[in-house]
């Protein structure tokens, strides 16, 4: 890694990236290096110096500085203890060698290597046909019609997993989105004078053979919110797997979970399947058994700015028996803004499969009138209906 | 390797220039781009609107006497907006009016330089480390042209096919905004070293407002950010930032004022507030966001 004659004097440095790592923070190799290089550009070994340093190279999104700071706060104070501090040596000459721009030891992170080969070449000459095109709408096995009338409430654990596998089969269409930028295409709505000009060369410049371009089109982004408060976890399950296969089909999918409060639960599901996911979920939010907070919980979502951005544009699925336990008043206005963010509002209320249901709950009824469609989702059977929705 | 630049060779000298051009920056931004410098690495910076990331480029640019070029990022933007673009319009013009018996020797000319428009990119390319490169709110626009930005930035090296390639001597400064709409992916992150910008602290801010506006006085600009510090503790959907600060500030001074009260707040409230429903919640509290004061 580093070179032999400074490698002691690095390691207290080194150890500190490591034990980011450890601490799950995604550190890798290049990021330590670049540390290392700018505790060397800094000269210093202060404190505040070294804090800068590591969080300015090391860290990438806010949400990790809450860690950092946590972290170097141990490291730090175990340096003192261990009276490691010698790292003030003549580093600077480190600063200068390697300064190359094609230095960084990927080695760590295949996956970046793999995800900069699929983008290559995506400026101009992007004809490929998008995966999951042909995306249509199928349950796959008639053999388990039972399973799809069933609630998910009284499955058993084998029919659990069934449902699971099932869930994951549907092929989830969304709405598509029509972009600014433009591809080339046999009939488009553009002229395409640049690739008109570059045919024509071949017939002495004269263009007889016109080019075209049109707007691409892209699956709009499906957000689910699920209320994950005790009486509605089995759905809220089902849900997660209906948003895994969302993800899977190459959907832009976020996932947030509630029941007093707000927690997105995206990333977990990127990284694990969808039965770990779960387990992960429930330990990551708090409070699956506590009450539910509709109102507050979707204000802190319309209010975090990131987040409301994923929201626009988007097909919003809320699954929630309506069973607010805080102000109807500030539900009815979050819903309002959230309707007016997005493409377009399902609401989930598996209740709504009881025959003799009516949305008289308070919370729901200040709801439905900002709700698009309303559905129950409460078996296989209305989980595709939502799917037929969704693309509608 | 040219970026360094031997007049900061401290942070502090580097904190108290941007200090001197009325930029106050706190010790870890300061940090950050003396580090950009000196690493030649790209300097990544988020946070809220309105905290002055877009200013530390321009800032960076005057104090180290470079040329600033910005590339402002939009949804659907490309190579050909970004980096170079031929110009078609003329390039017909010119094969319309070529001799036809010697089109074939002609076609070469058709892609001199005079046929070439230069985008941001390429003209920071050129430059090398005689400007600063501001890319700004990179969220905006779509991963694939992430992707391709994360190539120019490890490269800084472009091949036009019909011209050859152009490489830059030494890099640029590079600094790219995000207001984080959507996440940036890891591969550039990693490129790029990371600082997120928060609200400043009251005095800073009060700082802040006596540099960019020199004209407020000091007890005007104290009654604004505070009378902001509190907005900001409100619930509010948009949070002003230290661009409105200093609307504000200059909106108040603009109409005479020396002295911040609940009655000047209301009318200049559009300054600051510039949502229709943070303006509901706040007008009632004014007097509890302002002081009571005779104004």
């Amino acid at each position: 890694m580093a070179d032999p004659p400074l490698a002691e004097p690095l390691e207290p440095l080194v150890a500190f990236g490591r034990g980011l790592r450890a601490r799950g923070l995604p550190v890798g190799t290049g990021r330590i290096l670049t540390f290392v290089r700018a505790v060397a550009a800094l000269g210093l070994t202060d404190r505040l110096s070294l804090y800068w340093a590591g969080r300015v190279s090391m860290i990438g999104r806010k949400e990790d500085l809450a860690a950092y700071d946590l972290a170097f706060e141990d490291w730090y104070r175990s340096l003192r203890s261990t009276e490691d501090l010698k790292i003030e040596l003549d580093l600077p000459s480190l600063a200068r060698q390697g300064v190359e721009w094609e230095d960084q030891p990927e080695d760590l992170d295949v996956r970046a290597g793999k995800t900069a080969a699929e983008w290559h070449g995506l400026t101009e000459e992007d004809e490929a046909p998008e995966p999951g095109d042909e995306a249509a709408l199928r349950i796959v096995a008639s053999a388990f019609e039972v399973l799809r009338s069933k609630s998910f409430a009284d499955l058993s654990e084998e029919e659990r997993d069934e449902v699971g596998r099932l869930i994951r089969a549907l092929a989830i269409a969304l709405p598509e989105q029509r972009m600014r930028r433009t591809r080339p295409s046999a009939k488009g709505a553009r002229f395409d004078i640049r690739r008109t000009l570059r045919r024509s060369l071949r017939t002495r410049g004269e263009p007889f053979d016109r080019a075209w371009r049109d707007r691409r089109v892209r699956g709009r982004p499906l957000v689910l919110i699920l209320d994950v408060s005790g009486s509605m976890s089995p759905y809220a399950r089902a849900l997660v797997q209906f948003g895994y296969a969302a993800m899977a089909a190459g959907r832009r999918v976020e996932v947030f979970c509630f029941g007093t409060r707000l927690t997105r639960v995206t990333r977990i599901l990127r990284t694990k399947d969808p039965d770990r996911a779960l387990q992960e979920i429930g330990r990551t939010v708090a409070d699956w058994e506590g009450g539910t907070r509709i109102g507050e919980s979707l204000k802190s979502l319309l209010d975090g700015w990131s987040q409301r951005a994923a929201l626009r544009g988007a097909v919003v699925v809320l699954c929630s028996d309506g069973l607010e336990r805080g102000d109807p008043d500030l539900l009815r206005l979050q819903m309002a803004r959230l309707g007016r963010l997005a493409h377009k509002v399902v609401w989930v209320n598996p209740l709504k499969g009881s025959p003799r249901y009516e949305p008289l709950a308070r919370g729901m009824a200040a709801a439905l009138p900002s709700v698009d469609v309303f559905l129950s989702g409460h078996n296989l059977e209305s989980l595709s209906e939502l799917s037929r929705t969704l693309a509608g | 390797m040219g970026a360094m630049d031997d007049r900061f060779a401290t942070v502090d000298e580097l904190q108290a220039q941007l200090g001197s051009h009325a930029y106050l920056a706190d010790r870890g931004l300061a940090t950050a781009v003396h580090l950009a410098l000196s690493l030649d690495k790209p300097l990544l910076l988020e946070g809220e609107a309105g905290v002055g990331k877009t200013e530390v480029a321009k800032v960076l640019a005057g104090l180290l006497g470079r040329r600033l070029i910005r590339l402002q990022c939009y949804e659907g933007i490309d190579a050909s907006q970004a980096l170079y673009e031929w110009n078609y319009a003329r390039q017909l013009l010119a094969v319309r009016a070529m001799d036809a018996s010697e089109a074939e020797r002609h076609v070469d000319d058709l892609f001199g330089p005079e046929f070439l428009v230069e985008r941001p990119l390429l003209a920071a390319i050129r430059a090398g480390s005689g400007a600063v490169l501001l890319v700004d709110e990179l969220d905006r626009a779509d991963d694939e042209f992430e992707a391709f930005l994360l190539e120019i930035l490890s490269e800084f090296a472009v091949t036009i096919p019909e011209v050859g390639q152009v490489v830059a001597e030494s890099p640029p400064a590079v600094v790219v905004t995000s207001n984080r709409t959507r996440e940036l992916h890891d591969a550039l992150k990693r490129r790029c070293l990371y600082h997120w910008i928060d609200h400043p602290g009251l005095d800073r801010e009060v700082e802040i407002v006596r540099a960019r506006a020199p004209h407020v006085g000091q007890a005007l600009a104290r009654d604004v950010a505070e009378a902001v510090a509190k907005l900001r503790s409100l619930d509010l959907a948009k949070l002003p930032g230290v661009a409105e600060t200093i609307d504000w500030a200059n909106a108040l001074a603009f109409l005479g004022a020396d002295r911040l009260s609940p009655g000047l707040a209301r009318d200049t409230l559009g300054a600051v507030v510039k949502d229709h429903e943070d303006q509901e919640l706040v007008v009632p509290r004014l007097a509890e966001v302002v002081g009571e004061r005779d104004g």
